[in-house]
């Protein structure tokens, strides 16, 4: 079987070889009869959930500091009658108690799950864990055993059971959905444990007993592994102390070439919460905010209210330190419901990025209000994304110049940022000299992607994908050079300035900013240095 | 933002949550496990016209959802009232005794 490659997010750093054990779904299984008994019914549920109290209290007692902190929480929710009762409701009308238990436990995971706020969202799983132990109580069956030492494939993964499972070398754990901020990421990082979420539900079409690789670093798990990956992940295994060492020791230095050069070494950030736990002296800004956090489907579109103070948030953890932050860039392969298109046959070439926001000035003009308000608040500028001619450079610019006057009309403080442009599409790298904006970015995911004609998301095409590749580099180079000749600053974010050994082709090219996941600070900076091992 | 009132057996208060991450799994913890030390029926919103909630229970102080920067509002009656009340603002005002946190 040829290698299977599947892409997710980064929750726990670290690497592991081992073979996949692919956690049974339960929450699609058929509910047990109902006795017909309204009263034996409410006192089956109510005993379940004394025995699952019970249960999370041993596992409790046993537990380090950090996870009894989180199953204190599970216990509080759990004791807390409100949390019953709908369930007890439904019994009440003649549906079972496992029924009830798992409709009354599903709403609240929809109402944690459509939170704006990723901590809360985060806290879906948590109730997860509580249906199900419940639903285990009141079927009567056991959870079963996890072999130590796989890579642990499941939906999504509860505080709880993370904590019933011995993990040992080799252990790693890939979720289809989950989230870097859950209970289980936290104690995954804890431990040692590598961890990726997010991968899609195409992974749990694979089968136990695979071989696989799992790269917590990168968010990339490898099904059957082919020789040269395995090789190279294992050079890349037998470096990783080494490189955790360095990572460390560089991480909260300014960055500097052998030759004493200073380069910026900014980070990617996708919303406020994820930068709380960061020490802002490591970076010299943050180079790309995806501003697509405050966009999810199904909601409702953020106003300029919720806009404004989220940006204002990022800023103030920038302190006087830069921020990009990026337009909307829905469409391709971040649809937004109710927003992007969904009928477009190549989503990848279709109405996404400042194409979308031009097609929707409702929508833009809010987003370019709420950042003019921020920017008195910090370094703020403004990105656009995916701009191909410079009349998508114009025509923004338009609209920010109408905001800029609603504003300065109404009287509302604000201040006008800086308007640049990402360079993605090749049509801008090879006639940079055309944009006339105040700076550029390279983004290097979908450049490298339209460049090669290869799309990011074919596992089998991911040989295309590099950053290396001579056509990718002159761009770059190019765009780089066009930048110094007019005084204009360039920078690059996107996966290739996060991987170390892709650092010194792109300082090659002439890049002395780069912005990167904030995992990757230290060993960027390492690379920078020249300090890394082969 | 500190306030404090009281006429008879009910009280009220109100203070703006500093925590990091908003009124938070652990936050919450304690912020309910203190409410359930005191016998007065005590009440939580989000501004002063509520809607109010149970503030003993996690699930629907969860459930608000309350972000940094939000002002919790506490009502509480009882002969623990007065008592009550000045704990809670006291609890929210020390940031919970744990400064930063993302659990």
């Amino acid at each position: 079987m040829a290698e299977l490659r599947l892409h997710g997010r980064p929750a726990s750093p670290g690497l592991a070889f081992s073979k996949l054990f692919v956690l049974p779904d339960r929450s699609s299984e058929a509910a047990q009869q109902p006795s017909g008994d309204a009263a034996a019914e409410a006192g089956r549920l109510r005993r379940a959930i004394a025995q699952a109290v019970q249960e999370l209290e041993a596992v409790s007692q046993a537990a380090a500091e950090d996870a009894r902190e989180i199953l204190e929480f599970q216990i509080a929710m759990l004791s807390d009658e409100a949390l019953s009762e709908p369930a007890l409701a439904s019994i009440a009308e003649g549906e079972g108690a496992s029924a009830s238990w798992a409709a009354a436990l599903d709403a609240q995971i929809a109402d944690y799950e459509s939170a704006g706020d990723e901590y809360f969202r985060a806290r879906a799983a948590d109730l997860q864990d509580l249906r199900d132990r419940v639903l285990n109580a009141l079927s009567g069956r056991g959870t079963e055993a996890v072999p130590a030492g796989t890579v642990l494939v499941a939906r999504d993964l509860q505080p709880s059971r993370f904590l019933g499972i011995a993990w040992g070398e080799g252990s790693a754990i890939a979720l289809a959905a989950g989230s870097p901020t859950s209970h289980v990421a936290l104690l995954a990082r804890a431990r040692g444990i590598p961890m990726v979420v997010g991968l899609g539900a195409d992974v749990l079409h694979v089968a136990s007993g695979e071989d696989a690789m799992l790269d917590g670093e990168s968010g990339t798990l490898v099904i059957s592994p082919d020789a040269q990956t395995e090789t190279s992940a294992r050079k890349r295994n037998a470096d990783f102390s080494r490189r955790r060492e360095m990572a460390a020791a560089y991480a909260l230095k300014p960055a500097a070439m052998p030759g004493g050069e200073r380069v910026a070494v900014m980070i990617n950030a996708a919303g406020p919460e994820e930068l709380q736990p960061l020490d802002a002296s490591m970076c010299d800004g943050i180079g790309l905010v995806r501003s697509e956090f405050l966009f999810h489907d199904g909601a409702h579109l953020p106003d300029e209210d919720a806009q404004y103070k989220a940006y204002r948030r990022i800023l103030d953890w920038a302190g006087d330190r830069p921020v990009t932050i990026r337009t909307l860039d829905a469409g391709g392969d971040k649809p937004v419901k109710g927003l992007t298109l969904d009928d477009e046959g190549n989503p990848f070439l279709g109405t996404r990025g400042i194409r979308l926001s031009l097609l929707k000035p409702e929508v833009f003009r809010v987003q370019l209000r709420a950042l003019c308000r921020a920017a008195i608040h910090g370094n703020l500028k403004i990105m656009l994304p995916m701009v191909a001619v410079p009349r998508d450079l114009e025509s923004a610019r338009a609209h920010l110049d109408a905001v800029v006057a609603e504003l300065q009309v109404a009287g509302v403080a604000h201040k006008r940022p800086a308007l640049g442009i990402m360079v993605e599409v090749p049509a801008a790298a090879i006639a940079i000299d055309r944009f006339d904006a105040d700076f550029y970015s390279i983004g290097s995911n979908d450049l490298i992607q339209y460049v090669m004609a290869a799309a990011r998301d074919i596992a089998t095409l991911a040989d295309y994908a590099d950053a290396a590749d001579p056509a990718v580099l002159s761009l770059i180079a190019r765009t780089v050079a066009h930048g110094r000749q007019t005084g204009r600053e360039v920078s690059l974010c996107g996966d290739a300035a996060s991987d170390p050994a892709i650092v010194p082709h792109l300082l090659q090219a002439g890049l002395r900013a780069l912005s990167v996941s904030a995992a990757s600070v230290g060993l960027v900076k390492a690379a920078i240095a020249g300090a890394l091992p082969g | 933002m500190n306030t404090a009132g009281t006429t008879g057996n009910a009280a009220t208060g109100s203070v703006l949550i500093a925590h990091e991450v908003g009124l938070h799994a652990r936050p919450s913890v304690k912020l309910t496990k203190l409410a359930k030390s005191f016998a007065s029926k005590i009440e939580l919103g989000l501004s002063e016209a509520g809607p109010w909630i149970d503030a003993k229970s996690i699930v629907k102080v969860m459930a608000f959802k309350a972000a940094k920067g939000s002002t919790l509002h506490f009502r509480a009656d009882g002969g623990d009232a007065a008592a009550a009340i000045a704990a809670l603002v006291d609890l929210v005002r020390r940031d919970f005794d744990e400064g930063h946190g993302d659990g």
